[in-house]
């Protein structure tokens, strides 16, 4: 391909371009034609790196150096330091939080030590604007091999054999899928990928999208292959838009290069694939909602059977998958089932890409192995918690999973025991929370995004997790009372049971979850009428400690709403009628003389 | 049909949208998708029009604009503000930074300011989650914005109107 003798890789996900990677790849370009040394370094702007917590990052190939925070005026110095001299920028090398002592390399930063990277193999490594890129790294190697030496049956027995498992959250063996929808009998049939990623704190489909379209193509392609399809649709978030501008080039030079289109190959097999948006609906995540959805309708989940897989798209056969179960089909072809078995737990085989975000060191986009515990994941991959705060409870699954507390740090991650301990797999949103985080208040935060989401067709969801909601706002606002908290637990399993779709059926899951673990800070909220995390404003007053406050103006200075009056070096005051709770007062003060009660 | 008020450019537009779809029912979504990025926003005239155009009732495309999220029926600000309400966001004091907005802005979500400059409204996710919490205003990302930054921000606009808007222009 190239004679460069150096790569310059820059992350382009959508968080490192808000933090201006772009302008730093435009720099880099443009200093590089100042040194006349645009025909030695090649700069790539690549997907994400998962590292976002120290974006933007640029990291220098061959030797993996890995700078972070970079700026576009640091890149003169990268180029005069680094490429000329051959000497690292110390100042922009990640250091380990803990020693404190500089990483010259990726490959030695604990964030990776962990990690085992399938669905997101290209994911930083390559232009995902370059077909030959991913060619470069085995690309549409997988669906040369299928459509050249194996028949359908065959593919589908390889799928099946490695116990691969729907990433989307469900979790139904993607063989098993495959090999329905090819045995119903239709004149047309379709293969769809679910791209519609609504879980609110997760992007990892998205950040597959941007960093390795080709992957779902080939995958999409090999699914059409051996199920019959000849159209495949990507129903995206309108709300990705560099998701949607990479897939749009990848399809193009897919297209191009004869991958896509009619008789692929040689082989007489005809495939195209077009892209559908969503227009921002959880619950169009939800299979049959998304077939409505693409059909240009409001995006109502229906009863099954009968399954898509017999009757979807325009009522024919439609076999739909999430982007990351597609991202690693293409691998599993190449390496083989037996080697996909050999990474992972028991019952779930492979690796799932979480999403880590919250109150956590690093946040960023993960990959590991199935059967990895969520110590692991927080501590030894996520650095542990947010300023030295104490560990609360994790999040999986988005609004539709439970909390995971403490006690469940050693629990081996993957489908089944996170099931069994009250949450799920889910899509891969692992939220992380501190003690500052009150349980009741995120109960409600979730229930009001179902309650939003909701799409009204069945009464317990449209109605039940709107009653939940109004005695969730009661108990905040500390007008809740004991029997509300029995009609908590009773309405949430009556919802449970009697939603039609699983956006109900798992709607009350983030209420039932933070009773079951956390029933006191319920109590407390309506016995004592107060919040033990200080987050729900209605039962949290700041006053000022007479005795520590110095009078150095500083909160007085930085209220929002001119709330605390007093004089230089005097006691200060906080006017409760004007205050509005923000607490900016209290993370101010460096006497502690904010009393929170 | 009731009486149509829409400009005449607004009818044409409408009309080539729907025609590039062929005038399919099926292709309801695509449409309201490029209706709303020319014209900014769906009013109930619009609404009618497209029905029209596409042979269906109104009822059902009013039922699909209501239904997701990403149509609208007011009007957009110059400057829309958009507070990401993802989890991730959330946790990390999103809830805080969005009534910081509402009391400067003296707008509720979904509204637009009397003047026109700006309209509040919260997202799901914007993805950048390491940079919690984040705020767009147009296409521009903020992240780890806090309170006290708010009333900059809308400044940086408020100033940058006229200049912005000759720009545009």
């Amino acid at each position: 391909m190239s004679e460069y003798n150096m790569q310059i890789l820059i992350c382009g996900g959508t968080g490192c371009k808000a933090s201006e990677s772009e302008e730093i790849r435009n720099a880099f370009t443009e200093l590089l034609n100042e040194y006349g040394l645009e025909e030695e370094v090649q700069v790539v702007m690549t997907g994400c790196f998962g590292f976002c917590e120290k974006g933007p990052i640029v990291k220098m190939m061959p030797d993996n150096t890995f700078y972070v925070h970079v700026t576009p005026a640091d890149t003169e110095e990268i180029i005069k330091e680094h490429i000329v001299k051959g000497r690292q920028v110390e100042r922009l090398l990640y250091r380990d939080p803990v020693t404190k002592t500089v990483i010259h390399d990726s490959k030695h930063m604990d964030f990776y030590k962990k990690q085992i990277r399938i669905a997101l193999r290209n994911c930083g490594f390559i232009d995902p604007e370059s077909i030959d890129e991913y060619i470069a790294r085995d690309g549409y190697q997988a669906l040369g091999t299928c459509l050249t030496e194996r028949t359908p049956e065959q593919v589908i027995d390889e799928i099946k054999r490695s116990g691969l498992r729907g990433r989307g959250g469900g979790g139904f063996p993607t063989g098993l899928k495959w090999e329905i929808t090819a045995k119903v009998p239709g004149d047309q049939k379709y293969v769809v990928c679910n791209a519609d990623e609504g879980d609110p704190g997760a992007f990892m489909d998205r950040s597959i999208l941007e960093g390795d379209p080709h992957s779902v193509i080939e995958a999409m392609a090999i699914n059409g292959y051996c199920t019959g399809a000849t159209k495949g649709l990507v129903y995206i978030r309108a709300e990705y838009p560099l998701a949607i501008a990479r897939l749009k080039i990848a399809l193009r030079q897919a297209r191009e290069y004869g991958l896509l289109g009619t008789d692929i190959l040689g082989s007489g097999f005809d495939f195209d694939i077009e892209i559908r948006y969503g227009a921002g609906a959880f619950v169009c995540g939800e299979e049959t909602a998304l077939i409505h959805s693409m059909e240009g309708c409001r995006g109502e989940p229906t009863f099954k059977p009968p399954f898509p897989s017999e009757s979807g798209f325009l009522g024919k056969p439609t076999n739909v998958n999430n982007v990351e179960t597609y991202a690693n089909i293409p691998v599993i072809i190449n390496k083989g089932a037996d080697w996909f078995c050999t990474i992972g737990s028991e019952k779930s085989k492979g690796t799932k890409v979480f999403a880590l975000a919250g109150k956590i060191n690093n946040v960023g986009l993960i990959e590991v192995p199935m059967g990895t515990t969520l110590r692991e994941v927080i501590y030894d991959i996520g650095g542990g918690i947010r300023g030295g705060k104490k560990f609360k409870a994790v999040q999986t699954g988005g609004p539709s999973g439970g909390l995971l507390t403490t006690e469940f740090l050693d629990t081996p991650i993957d489908y089944d025991n996170l099931t069994a301990a009250g949450s799920m797999m889910g899509s891969g949103g692992m939220i992380v929370m501190d003690e500052d985080d009150c349980m009741v208040a995120i109960a409600k935060f979730y229930l009001g995004f179902t309650v939003e989401e909701s799409c009204g067709k069945c009464a317990p969801c449209r109605i039940g997790n709107k009653r939940l909601y109004e005695i969730l706002e009661r108990i905040t606002e500390g007008k809740g009372t004991m029997e509300d908290i029995d009609r908590l637990q009773l309405l949430g399993n009556v919802i449970k049971d009697a939603s039609l779709c699983g956006l109900g059926q798992t709607s009350p899951n983030p209420v039932l979850s933070s009773l079951k673990h956390f029933r006191n800070e319920y109590l407390a909220h309506v016995r004592d009428q107060s919040c033990p995390a200080g987050q729900c404003k209605a039962l949290v007053k700041y006053t000022v400690i007479e005795d520590k406050c110095t009078g150095c103006t500083l909160c007085f200075r930085n209220c929002p709403v001119g709330a605390i009056t007093g004089e230089k070096r005097e006691v200060h005051f906080i006017d409760q009628s004007l205050c509005i709770k923000c607490g900016v007062c209290f993370d101010k003060c460096k006497f502690g003389a904010i009393l929170v009660s | 049909m009731p009486k149509i008020k829409l400009s005449d450019t607004a009818v044409e537009t409408i009309r080539e949208v729907c025609k590039t779809f062929g005038n399919k029912e099926g292709e309801l979504i695509n449409v309201l998708h490029q209706v709303q990025e020319k014209l900014g926003y769906l009013p109930a005239e619009v609404q009618e029009m497209i029905a029209q155009e596409l042979n269906m009732s109104v009822a059902k495309v009013y039922g699909v604009v209501t239904f997701y999220s990403y149509f609208t029926m007011i009007p957009k600000g110059e400057f829309p503000i958009s507070i990401c309400m993802g989890t991730a966001c959330y946790v990390r004091g999103a809830e805080q930074v969005l009534s910081e907005f509402r009391r400067q802005l003296k707008v509720e979500v979904g509204q637009t300011t009397p003047d026109g400059k700006f309209s509040l409204s919260c997202l799901r996710c914007v993805g950048a989650c390491g940079l919690a919490p984040v705020i767009m205003v147009g296409e521009k990302v903020y992240g780890r914005v806090s309170p006290q930054q708010v009333k900059q921000i809308i400044a940086e606009y408020q100033e940058g109107c006229s200049s912005q808007s000759a720009k545009t222009a």
